[in-house]
């Protein structure tokens, strides 16, 4: 019982929190001066300056500075508080799912999953007592000791081995790369030791681990950590490579990861660390899992098939959302897994759609979107294609550092809109 | 030997002079020997009795021990192991109330079936305690004669023997005797053995060195069914209470032809970072040392005819062959248990065998076929057993995955370890630092055995490594260096760190200085980097397999007929596993996806082409 999140209590029984419900308070009441006649006493209150020195340091918050957040927060102008109806309902704070960030969200599965499995640990570098590098781990060690949180000196190569040792002789390590561009020191480990010993044993030899970490490009720091390795990994077989987008997808997939027999790849991305998403009540229960190998319609459509993975899929759903005003309907799929690929359900969403385009954040040789191109032109829907599939990725380029050049480097939301206007010949 | 033999009948004549019912018979039976060392300040010098007292002792001697004659005073009785009838009838008048004396069964070889037995008449505790002080017994049971019997060494403390004595003098009552000699369970008997290896063939029988007859105590094994000892083998010694109302029967093996363990001095390790190093001197039991030869043998002969399928172009791709470290891979395996853990690197036959796997599997692996140990699917480099976990191609990548095993047997609070190998080449990467540094951080139980075959491919030690002292390598890991080309070193050596280990104190790392006669791999004929000349002289001075031999046949351990025969059985073994490898049939195609992930639906995978659908399971 003590185990159980204030969040799902509210949840299960739909009640608001706490914060919201004043917040409501506070604006009807605000509404209701504002609606007095002028010359009100308590409307004039809102404005007046007091006479006199001001004291030094802070100014003091004052009520209008609390109710300008208010309305900030809640999507509403002081303009719309004359009509009452209105902005009793504009300002009604309703049950609202959970929003969890994605960072919390893995916290979560971690936590849950070493909870469950004595087996499960957690290794890498700064993940114990620094809370993780980016706090993915925190409150980790407090919990659950030096025994199964542990942090490792800097050296990739051999505690990624020791690792995957530890899983062929019984253990379920969670093995933390910093950032996934220090698993390439790392990667003989990951691919020679992990993927292939199944295989190489004839399925005598099984290595239950999952290595994890935050994938892609990051912002400001330049070739050296930005970058994706859907790809590299994704090319390996006896690997499986997760992706997830948001908090749910998350929380899922990390935790299907640590419960399956085999080496899962779990490459999560920087940027969405601090975006917070809703999280059904389905998506808090300590059994929800997402299975591996299956991609999600994200938003349904019948124009373009939009395929991304990752961060890209909130561009796409964007790009969507604009698009959708102009009277084009994209159908926006999450790839979730990128090994095994969900082909199906791509095939089959172009079947209903007739055009294909898939938006990634990586490097467009040899890609995830020069392999779902190829796997659509092998498969049965590449009949119902009524034009060709076009990539949008990354640029061909190392990460540069100046924000301009950065923000040119990696898909926008305008490069979507753009290329499906070009698919659709508009 | 002679001095032994000396020094038992000078010690049976001391106790001659009485005669008493609680006669002790000394059966020294073949291979097992109890260290008997009573008296806490024995004689320097046993006094030799001045004339053989006859009536209590008898002497038998049958015609091959007649050669012993100026050796074995009459004191000894030496019994055939056809009893005859004179012999029993004696047995039945002195100790009627006593078993069958016991024994044997059909001689080792045809000119090593007679043995002395020895039957002292000890009339007192102190008589008893003096003669044994002067000789080396072991309370054992007897053997069964094809020579493979488990050798048991047994110490008896003062105690024991007094309540021996006691026992055997209060039992008067007479018990029936079984004249078949051996047939009859002498259950509450005790077998003490005096150490008078029987030297029934003098070619077999080059005279021991004291050094190599050292006292030993321990495991006490009693009694056993002569017919039950044959099964028993390979069993280490099992302690059995002494049963009510057994008395000693202290005997020459009437077949004991062989000595059934022997001290043997050993190189001693080089330390860092220790105080104290592994024992210099081993204990090597007839058993043991039969059991390593044969191994040893078919590693040896398991890997020549690997060569030879290679230049038949049966076998393929890489393959490392390990002639020449035998030594280092039944030594380590000797040291541990089967529970602790295992990995090594790219030259995993000679371990997979150690570690469980059959000669046919591993041959069959290597030829890629259906039978293999690893299906055909991982060859040369990746065969995995139960606690071995591989075979690894990638030179060096083994030591941190054998450090995460050591995580997980420390994880897990099993007493168990990892073995983790690998060679000088695999030394200098980096990883191996790295592993060093998080082992020791973690004080895991990792034995790091570094096998320094003196080249990693063609480039020498001396050209890859500014220091070759790989034992010092971990820096703040104690280290060995110990000679790898001796079983007896590497077994002492392993024992003591895994002793380290088990006890908390973290990794340490053994460097073993072995040799591979072979190339690196089969594409190297190993002859541009290093002379012919050098394969010779190591293979002439110090080839594992020959140094086990000469000690066990130096010190009549073993026949050269019986190390001949394990020969015979090898070659025949490793033939039929030939045999099998090239005839049983390649995987079966279906079997090409399997085994991608484990434990997991049905997948489907991709083909050469599009329309090439095929299925993995796990």
């Amino acid at each position: 019982m003590d185990k159980i999140r204030n969040e799902q209590i509210r949840g299960t029984v739909k009640v608001e929190q706490f914060g919201d419900k004043a917040r409501e308070a506070r604006l009807r009441w605000f509404g209701r001066v504002l609606r007095r006649n002028r010359g009100y006493i308590g409307q004039r209150m809102l404005e007046m300056e007091l006479p006199g020195r001001r004291r030094r340091g802070r100014p003091q918050r004052r009520f209008m500075d609390v109710v300008k957040v208010d309305m900030e927060m809640v999507g509403v102008k002081v303009e719309e508080a004359v009509d009452r109806a209105r902005w009793r309902q504009m300002i009604h704070c309703d049950f609202q799912l959970l929003q969890v960030t994605v960072r919390d969200a893995l916290n979560q599965a971690m936590d849950e999953e070493l909870e469950r499995d004595e087996r499960v640990f957690l290794l890498g570098e700064e993940v114990a007592q620094y809370d993780g590098a980016y706090k993915v781990s925190r409150g980790l060690w407090k919990k659950y000791g030096d025994k199964r949180i542990i942090d490792t000196p800097i050296s990739e190569m051999g505690f990624a081995g020791i690792a995957v040792g530890a899983a062929m002789a019984g253990l379920r390590p969670i093995c933390e790369f910093m950032t996934f561009n220090f698993s390439m020191q790392a990667i003989d480990q990951v691919i020679n030791s992990a993927a292939k010993t199944c295989y190489m044993s004839a399925g005598l030899q099984a290595v239950p681990i999952v290595f994890r970490g935050p994938n892609g490009a990051s912002a400001g720091v330049a070739a050296q950590h930005s970058q994706c390795f859907a790809a590299w990994y994704g090319h390996c077989p006896g690997l499986k490579v997760v992706s997830p987008w948001n908090s749910e997808d998350a929380r899922g997939l990390l935790k299907s990861a640590i419960r399956d027999d085999n080496p899962v790849v779990v490459l999560e991305n920087e940027l969405m660390y601090g975006v917070a998403f809703e999280v059904s009540e389905q998506g808090l229960s300590k059994d929800f899992t997402i299975p591996i190998g299956k991609a999600k319609v994200e938003r349904p459509g019948n124009h373009v098939t939009l395929v991304s993975h990752s961060r890209m899929v909130g561009h796409c759903l964007d790009a969507a959302a604009v698009l959708a005003k102009e009277g084009i309907e994209c159908e926006v799929i999450n790839l979730r897994t990128i090994r095994p690929l969900d082909v199906e359900t791509i095939e089959a969403s172009v079947v209903k759609t007739n055009h294909l385009i898939t938006v990634e954040g990586g490097w467009p040789q040899f890609g995830v979107g020069a392999e779902i191109c190829a796997r659509i032109m092998e498969g049965p829907a590449f009949n119902y294609l009524d034009a060709p599939v076009i990539r949008v990725t990354g640029v061909d380029i190392p990460m540069p550092y100046a924000k301009i050049l950065e923000d040119n480097s990696t898909p926008q939301i305008k490069d979507i809109i753009f290329s499906v206007k070009k698919t659709l010949n508009m | 030997m002679r001095k032994m033999l000396s020094l038992i009948s000078s010690a049976l004549r001391l106790s001659a002079g009485r005669t008493s019912l609680a006669v002790q018979r000394l059966l020294a039976a073949q291979g097992e020997y109890v260290d008997m060392t009573l008296d806490p300040d024995p004689p320097q010098h046993p006094k030799i009795h001045p004339t053989p007292v006859s009536g209590t002792h008898r002497v038998k001697r049958d015609p091959p021990s007649e050669t012993l004659a100026p050796l074995v005073p009459v004191d000894l009785i030496s019994v055939n192991e056809a009893v005859e009838p004179d012999w029993t009838e004696t047995l039945r008048s002195e100790r009627s109330h006593r078993d069958k004396p016991v024994v044997t069964g059909p001689p080792a070889n045809g000119s090593a079936s007679v043995g002395p037995e020895v039957i002292l008449d000890v009339s007192t505790k102190d008589e008893m305690l003096t003669a044994l002080a002067n000789t080396e017994l072991l309370i054992s049971h007897p053997l069964d004669g094809a020579g493979d019997a488990v050798v048991q060494q047994a110490a008896v403390s003062e105690s024991a023997i007094t309540e021996l004595l006691v026992s055997s003098a209060a039992l008067e009552a007479p018990s029936p005797v079984d004249g078949a000699a051996g047939q009859k369970a002498p259950d509450r008997t005790v077998w003490a053995t005096a150490q008078t290896p029987a030297l029934p063939s003098a070619e077999l029988t080059p005279p021991l060195t004291p050094s190599s007859m050292v006292r030993r105590s321990r495991n006490v094994d009693l009694t056993r069914h002569p017919e039950s000892v044959h099964s028993q083998a390979g069993h280490a010694a099992i302690p059995e209470p002494q049963p009510a109302g057994s008395r000693v029967v202290v005997s020459a093996r009437t077949y004991a032809d062989f000595t059934p363990q022997a001290t043997f001095d050993i190189k001693k390790c080089d330390l860092h970072k220790l105080e104290e190093g592994p024992p210099v001197q081993a204990v090597l039991t007839r058993e043991e040392g039969l059991q390593y030869y044969r191994t040893m043998q078919i590693m040896r002969r398991m890997e020549l005819k690997a060569d030879q399928l290679y230049k038949q172009k049966i076998i393929r791709g890489f393959c490392h062959l390990y002639d020449g470290q035998e030594a280092c891979a039944v030594g380590i395996e000797a040291g541990i248990n089967l529970t602790d853990h295992l990995i090594t690197a790219y030259r995993a036959h000679g371990y997979t065998l150690t570690r469980g796997g059959t000669v046919r599997e591993i041959m069959a692996e290597l030829t890629g076929r259906r039978g293999g140990i690893a299906k055909g699917k991982g060859g040369s480099m990746h065969m995995y057993a139960k606690n071995f976990y591989g075979g690894n191609g990638i030179v060096g990548a083994q030591v941190p995955l054998g450090a995460g095993v050591a995580l997980a047997c420390k994880y897990q609070g099993k007493n168990e370890l990892c073995v983790c190998l690998y060679g000088d080449g695999a030394a200098n990467q980096g990883q191996i630092f790295e592993t060093y540094n998080m082992a020791s951080l973690w004080k895991l139980p990792c034995i790091f055995i570094c096998e320094n075959n003196r080249y990693g491919m063609g480039t020498s030690v001396e050209r890859a490594a500014a220091s070759t002292d790989y034992y010092k390598r971990g820096d703040f890991i104690p280290g060995l260096r110990v000679d790898g080309m001796d079983i007896l070193c590497v077994r002492e050596a392993t024992k003591f760190a895994a002793d380290h280990c088990r006890s908390g104190k973290g990794p340490i790392i053994m460097e073993l200085q072995t040799y591979r006669y072979h190339g690196h791999s089969m594409s190297d004929p190993g002859i541009s980097y290093r002379t012919r000349e050098e394969i010779q002289e190591v293979r002439s001075k110090s080839d594992p397999i020959s140094m086990l031999k000469d000690r066990m046949l130096n010190n009549n351990m073993a026949s050269v007929e019986e190390l001949k025969e394990i020969d015979v059985e090898v070659r025949k073994e490793i033939e039929d596993a030939a045999q099998f490898a090239t005839t049983d049939p390649e995987p079966p195609l279906e079997d090409l996806c399997n085994h991608i992930f484990h434990n997991e639906p049905p997948l489907e995978v991709r083909g050469t082409n599009p329309w090439v659908k095929l299925k993995s399971v796990s």
